[in-house]
């Protein structure tokens, strides 16, 4: 096999910030970006901002995908966010998938999130747009 | 006057303990990029002295638990101690879901440990190819703890041996077909067997039953494998765990075995470093395609035809 030509897989931690008790949504994500040929790294559910973005350094991963229904999002994803500059991990695209009002989402672009997926979005459009982010748009 | 050796810049970094620098080199190791290659080269004289610590054993014992324990335990004692956890990557995708680290959990500004998960990326055994030269740069990154997690397909981790200082084989009780699992070769890599979930029923009796096996002889005549019981949940046998890998760890050093298990692991390493460029190599060979006519029309079978044809290309170099 010529796997030396090969471009190696695309790495993105896939993480679940806040409180709220199920990770159904993140896990269909996570297989989706498997079958799309990425090495996720699944960090689990309750997160916090600082593990999260631990986990984005150690694994060096392209791309950090976060999931929050909370509600909490105004206040977690900014703190993920600033440390994330602070560790000198600023440069890694972030996304954000969850129930986000217009206004909240409009905010959270500004501070930096790359892209943002509701409920309705397909995993077609989020693998997509992952492989973009990463810089492998094919 | 020999210019005094400088490292490469990574190579210092790395040394210097920037951690950042360290998970870049770890995903160099496994893309196999020159720049890791270089710096793998620069801190080769100063690796193996690190204590490789394997836990292989079926899906879902508690490894990653177990690792998590004794994270806290060896934290507790002021050691640095960095974890590799391997997941297999699909083989039709050639991706993966890594979820180990859900099991993981420490306080996140701790400078004393350094998690890292990898994906087989096809590789046989139970381990990813790149998985000793990660352990390399850990260790030169200043941990001197290694702990690293095999897939957990059970039979087949065995290549744990090629890389752990102390192979630590994880059990629990009521395994379905115990001693079947034992024959598929876990036994023959076990310097420490551990019966996790031990506050399940059965524990007792797996534990020994497994102490009767370990007396029956292991792989060093002059170790006799302890078996442990634990459980992640209690907790408890956490510090005992970690003290029979410690006394296999000292036995290795008292018997001259650590040398010869090197020799062994290095010896392992080299042949197969070697084999994967013949094989390139080979599979190069413009004369490979008119090879197989003969073999296809059925004049001459496989054998013949790669025993002619490695006797010409022995012919060709002499
Ligand atoms: N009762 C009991 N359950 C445990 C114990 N240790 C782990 N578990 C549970 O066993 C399950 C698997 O644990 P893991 O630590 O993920 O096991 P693993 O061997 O790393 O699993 P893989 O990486 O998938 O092979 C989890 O649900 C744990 O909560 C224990 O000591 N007792
Ligand atoms: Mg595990």
């Amino acid at each position: 096999m010529p796997a030396a030509k090969k471009q190696p897989p695309i790495r993105v931690l896939i993480a679940k910030p806040g409180l709220d008790g199920h990770d159904r949504g993140a896990k269909v994500v996570a297989r989706a970006l498997r079958d799309a040929g990425m090495e996720v790294i699944y960090a689990g559910l309750r997160q916090t901002p600082e593990a999260i973005v631990q986990a984005a350094m150690e694994e060096d991963v392209d791309i950090v995908g976060l999931s929050i229904l909370s509600g909490a999002h105004m206040a977690l994803i900014p703190k993920i966010l600033e440390l994330m500059r602070k560790e000198r991990s600023g440069r890694i695209p972030v996304f954000v998938g969850g129930i986000i009002p217009d206004e909240d989402a409009r905010q959270l672009r500004k501070l930096g999130v790359k892209a943002i997926f509701g409920p309705g979005a397909s995993l077609q459009e989020i693998v997509k747009s992952a492989k973009h982010l990463a810089g492998r748009a094919s | 006057m020999s210019p005094a050796r400088r490292l490469p810049p990574a190579a210092q970094a790395l040394i210097d303990g920037d951690r950042r620098a360290l998970a870049r080199l770890i995903t160099g190791a496994e893309n196999d990029d020159p720049g890791a290659r270089e710096v793998l080269r620069a801190i080769y004289p100063r690796t193996g002295h690190a204590w490789l610590v394997g836990l292989a054993g079926p899906l879902g014992v508690g490894k990653s638990s177990l690792i998590n324990a004794l994270l806290a335990h060896l934290r507790s004692l002021g050691k640095k101690v960095a974890v590799v956890a391997v997941d297999p990557s699909s083989p039709f995708s050639g991706g993966s879901v890594l979820g180990d680290r859900i099991r993981l959990d420490r306080p996140p500004d701790d400078p004393g440990i350094f998690i890292r998960s990898m994906a087989t990326r096809g590789h046989a055994g139970g381990l990813a190819r790149a998985t000793r030269e990660v352990a390399r740069l850990l260790e030169a990154a200043g941990f001197g703890i290694v702990l690293v997690e095999t897939v957990g397909s059970g039979q087949v981790d065995v290549e744990i041996r090629q890389v752990a200082t102390t192979s630590v084989v994880v059990l629990v009780p009521h395994l379905g077909d115990e001693v079947q699992t034992l024959k598929a070769g876990l036994f023959e890599i076990a310097d420490v067997f551990c019966v996790n979930k031990s506050d399940l029923p059965g524990a007792d009796r797996a534990r020994r039953d497994l102490t009767e096996l370990a007396s029956l002889g292991s792989v060093d005549p002059g170790w006799r494998v302890p078996v442990v019981a634990t459980s992640t949940t209690i907790p408890s046998g956490i510090p005992e765990l970690w003290q029979a890998i410690e006394a296999h760890e000292h036995y290795l050093d008292s018997s001259g075995k650590r040398l010869e298990g090197e020799r062994r692991r290095l010896t392992q390493e080299i042949l197969a470093l070697a084999e994967s460029r013949f094989v390139a190599d080979l599979s190069r060979d413009p004369s490979l395609p008119r090879r197989v006519e003969p073999v296809l029309a059925r004049r001459i079978d496989p054998e013949t035809a790669a025993r002619r044809w490695w006797q010409e290309r022995r012919k060709g170099r002499a």
